[in-house]
């Protein structure tokens, strides 16, 4: 079993009418998966018996056939809480941790009875753009596989890309979601902050993260992205927004819709096949009736700096709890309180991690917050306001999602630096808590060109619906890459 | 040379919720270590905190209670530290913008001038765990993570270890009649820290000042204090430089001992706390709580001297805790008389607590059981002697007290005409004391009543007694 031959309502038919088992379905995708992820390596723990176990139960109980996601497999980005179920972040530190509750979409997952496959590979603790920084494995790009898949949720992006999966949840706090789904083809939802509880989500920078669905198409990344949302008692973050149906509005199409194009999105630095694939997008849109004109985001530039400074300052506190002292790993050699804190940490984080948390704390501290912490806070309100202008007078905005497609293994991978500028369109979404969506708009010698849609804060379905416009007209979402010599 | 003193105080107060500060679990004292926690105490991996709105609401009351500002537009900081009591490495606080500021309270001084002592911030913040060592293990009790505080940090008012003690006591009154908390140092609900400086008097600038840290009772704090006067009196006399020191006070030797040396400030990296949006405190919500508030101390002292009669003294006794200013009150409206209440509870029911080491609630004296009893006196059905032992049993066993007189039997005898016969008798076998009492010995008159009374068991009415014997004495 694949799912690119199989769509989702297909299959969703077949297991109303019992043509086709959820377990037969969950046995076929755990065996197309081992043989397919031996060159891909986008899972870190696959969940196969309890995966099993859920299926039958499903099936037994009957597919509800007004839940198009029951019975249907998905994967999980490693930093999302899942109980008895080895959670890592991709870390060291946590190679040894099963988690003893799920997190709150895990929850709704089970609740429309959707079936866990595994647990996917990432940059660790979500650090990073290439799936790279994980303390386990390399994570390869469906596409080349001597290319990256983007990250941090490289993993998710891979699994859905080659076709392992239909599903599979990412989190992204600078583009983890938006990014690899471009590098991948796939389609990849960042909604607005608040909308989808963090409870459960092994924190990176509190202010920034969210957790996102990634499918193939926009129809079904919708349909995920309607069981997810809502506010939770436990994350004071959340919130309600409008209720909505994310599928709703899809064929509405975008006649009158008015889009912004910013200039800073399509300068230097951005590849001229990339710059020229959203270019064409947008004369697509003028195409399908809507009005497309040049806008301006003059903050954007200081972006990548105020978005490293803040996300690794709350990083810095964040991963703090990771002191071996209650679970995870702790340093065999420590025979003091001191050495439990310092070496548990020097041996469990990678090299990122630990560059993140010393800029992080450099910048929190005492003497340096004023130039470094609130300055970047600072940023950050210009920085939305810059949207807050545009949006006067814009329903969403487009542009690429990075300035490359993907990049070979190990290419930029010693230059922080550079990984970091590839942020520079991702972020200010992140800085703005806006919604951002990622959706194949081309390609460059055989790799995916991903193109992002920016909207107001809780206009999902605005996304969505531009999206599927865009998705109808083109056939980008429907090539897949070659696998296994086929 | 003359020092002048100066004292701020930084009290933690531990809020008496139901649940924690940011967490659901159980906010309970003594219980099996790490029974009262989950996740969220634990900082696991993904969880979050959230807000208790009852925390944050008794933060109020006692801001309101201590006649401080409320800040209206709040938000929570990150303290950044490593411990193993602290298991996020953060302590969730108000660093920027505490819940209150500007309050007072007012203290009155051994001349009897009342004076205002101020009090510079009030601000939420979650307790740590705790740690115990024994032998080579170190042991983590999360029970007390994420308890509700309130610090109260003083204005540096204070001029003397005695005004500090004052300060220290009135505050205790104020928070535990808000109703917010039991404040009790040996629970740990209440802990203090002072700051004490000395200046040659009438000099601007502060004097270098040391810190007072785990002290154990408010008289420790006040004796720490004056030894610390002392002791920074003599190194400027000595024309030395007193050091910036934390120190600790040793209940044995009187004196206080060097802890640490204070080398620059510690680095806390505080910052806001993202996890938890901005809190919002309304007019309206603010205007509640202040309608909430019980009747404060000084209020209430003021009342029971003015509308009840007692004297200033009695009134500054009962109102030392809630619980004996409750039940005074309680037994008042249940029919005793104020004065007479108000002695017993100083005097028998204070002995009985302090001799069985227990509070007032836990004893099965009920204020009508008090007032019943007070009453029983002030009609004469038993005497003070018999209201004793009526007291013991009532206390210890919950006995009603006038069912308890009536089946033992204990009802005073006041009739002359029961009375009359005893004593007549009496007389007649006791012919010597008429003769000392007419030789102008009064003793005998004593000895007398007390055969009166033995043969009536204690039952005889003193008074109508008294008078029986005198009109006897005379006629013979």
């Amino acid at each position: 079993m694949n799912f690119f031959d199989n769509d989702l309502t297909t299959i969703h038919h077949q297991l109303v009418t019992k043509e086709l088992t959820s377990y037969d379905l969950t046995q076929q995708t755990l065996a197309a998966l081992k043989e397919t992820d031996q060159q891909i390596g986008a899972f870190l723990t696959l969940n196969e018996e309890q995966a099993l176990a859920a299926a039958k139960a499903v099936d037994e109980e009957g597919i509800d056939p007004d839940n198009l996601l029951a019975g249907i497999p998905i994967a999980i980005k490693d930093n999302i809480m899942t109980k008895g179920l080895r959670t890592t972040a991709a870390s060291k530190i946590l190679a040894n941790f099963t988690p003893v509750y799920d997190a709150t979409v895990m929850k709704k997952i089970y609740a429309n009875d959707m079936i866990v496959i595994g647990k996917t590979n990432m940059d660790e603790f979500a650090m990073g753009g290439s799936t790279e920084n994980s303390a386990f494995k390399i994570t390869k790009n469906p596409w080349d596989t001597t290319k990256v898949p983007g990250g941090s949720s490289g993993g998710s992006a891979a699994a859905v890309a080659a076709g392992m999966v239909p599903f599979a949840l990412g989190s992204d706090t600078g583009g983890s979601i938006r990014q690899p789904a471009s590098f991948t083809g796939v389609v990849g939802m960042k909604p607005t902050y608040g909308r989808i509880s963090r409870w459960g989500l092994i924190a990176f920078g509190s202010s920034l993260d969210q957790i996102g669905p990634f499918a193939r198409n926009i129809k079904d990344n919708a349909a995920l992205l309607n069981i997810l949302v809502g506010k939770d008692e436990h994350d004071g973050t959340s919130v309600d927004g409008y209720p909505a149906d994310f599928t709703a509005n899809l064929t509405a199409g975008v006649k009158g819709m008015r889009i912004g194009l910013p200039k800073e999105y399509l300068g230097a630095g951005v590849q001229k096949e990339v710059k020229q694939a959203i270019l064409a997008a947008a004369d697509k849109y003028r195409e399908l009736g809507a009005t497309v004109d040049e806008v301006s985001l003059p903050h954007s530039k200081y972006g990548v700096a105020a978005y490293y400074i803040i996300s690794s300052s709350e990083a810095s506190s964040n991963l703090q709890r990771f002191d071996g002292i209650r679970y995870g790993v702790r340093s065999k050699d420590a025979r003091n309180l001191n050495d439990v804190y310092v070496r548990s940490r020097t041996e469990g984080f990678g090299p990122e991690v630990k560059r993140r948390i010393m800029l992080g704390m450099y910048s929190l501290s005492a003497g340096y917050y004023d130039a470094y912490f609130k300055k970047a806070t600072q940023v950050r309100t210009l920085m939305q306001q810059d949207f807050t202008n545009i949006f006067k007078d814009h329903d969403l905005i487009l542009g690429p999602v990075a300035p490359t497609t993907a990049y070979g293994i190990g290419e930029d991978s010693d230059d922080p630096l550079t990984m970091y500028a590839g942020d520079v369109l991702s972020v200010p979404v992140n800085m703005a808590g806006l919604p951002g969506l990622s959706l194949p708009a081309g390609f460059a010698s055989g790799l995916p060109i991903g193109m992002q849609l920016i909207g107001k804060p809780f206009a999902e379905a605005t996304l969505y619906q531009a999206g599927y416009a865009f998705e109808q007209a083109t056939d980008f979402h429907q090539q897949t890459p070659t696998l296994g010599g086929k | 040379m003359n020092f002048e003193t100066t004292i701020g105080l930084e009290v933690h107060v531990e809020l008496k919720t139901k649940s924690k500060m940011f967490s659901p679990s159980a906010n309970e004292f003594g219980d099996t270590p790490n029974l009262n926690t989950n996740v969220i105490d634990w900082g696991y991996p993904g969880v979050l905190p959230s807000v208790n709105k009852g925390a944050v609401e008794f933060g109020m009351r006692a801001a309101l209670a201590l006649n401080a500002t409320i800040a209206k537009e709040n938000h929570f900081d990150r303290k950044n530290y490593f411990y193993p009591d602290n298991p996020k490495a953060y302590q969730i606080t108000q660093f920027e913008q505490p819940i209150g500021h500007d309050g007072w309270v007012e203290v009155e001084g051994a001349d009897g001038s009342m004076k205002k002592i101020g009090i510079e911030e009030l601000h939420l913040e979650e307790d740590a765990g705790k740690n115990t060592h024994r032998g080579q293990y170190s042991y983590v009790d999360l029970n007390r993570q994420g308890t509700p505080l309130i610090e109260i940090v003083s204005k540096p008012d204070m001029a003397s270890p005695e005004e500090a003690y004052q300060y220290l006591e009135t505050l205790r009154q104020v928070i535990q009649f808000s109703g917010v908390s039991d404040v009790k140092m040996e629970e740990g609900s209440l802990r203090v820290d002072a700051n004490i400086s000395i200046r040659p008097a009438g000099k601007k600038e502060f004097g270098v000042k040391s810190e007072l840290k785990n002290i154990n009772s408010f008289n420790f704090l006040r004796k720490g204090l004056a030894y610390e006067e002392k002791r920074q009196a003599q190194i400027l006399l000595s024309g030395g430089v007193v050091r910036p020191e934390t120190r600790g006070y040793d209940e044995n030797t009187g004196k206080t001992v060097l802890q640490r040396v204070k080398e620059g400030s510690d680095d806390y990296r505080y910052f806001p706390e993202p996890d938890i949006p901005p809190l919002h405190i309304s007019d309206d919500w603010i205007e509640k709580v202040r309608q909430s508030i019980p009747e404060m101390p000084a209020k209430r002292r003021q009342r029971y001297v003015n509308e009840l009669g007692l004297s200033k003294a009695d009134a500054a006794v009962l109102t030392q805790s809630l619980e004996m200013a409750n039940f005074f009150e309680a037994t008042v409206k249940a029919g005793a008389d104020p004065k007479l209440a108000a002695n017993w509870l100083q005097g028998e029911v204070n002995a009985y607590l302090n001799a069985q080491k227990m509070d007032l609630t836990a004893t099965k004296l009920t204020p009508e059981h008090l007032a019943t009893m007070i009453k029983l006196i002030t009609d004469e059905t038993i005497s003070s002697k018999i209201a004793k032992k009526v007291f013991k049993e009532t206390i210890s066993n919950g006995t009603e007290p006038k069912q308890w007189v009536e089946a033992k039997g204990l009802v005073q005898l006041s009739d002359p005409a029961k009375l009359l016969p005893i004593i007549t008798e009496i007389l007649d076998n006791n012919e010597k004391s008429i003769t000392d009492f007419k030789n102008g010995k009064d003793r005998a008159v004593g000895y007398l009543v007390g055969q009166i009374m033995k043969q009536t068991r204690g039952q005889a009415n003193p008074k109508v007694a008294n008078k029986l014997l005198m009109q006897e004495l005379k006629q013979r």
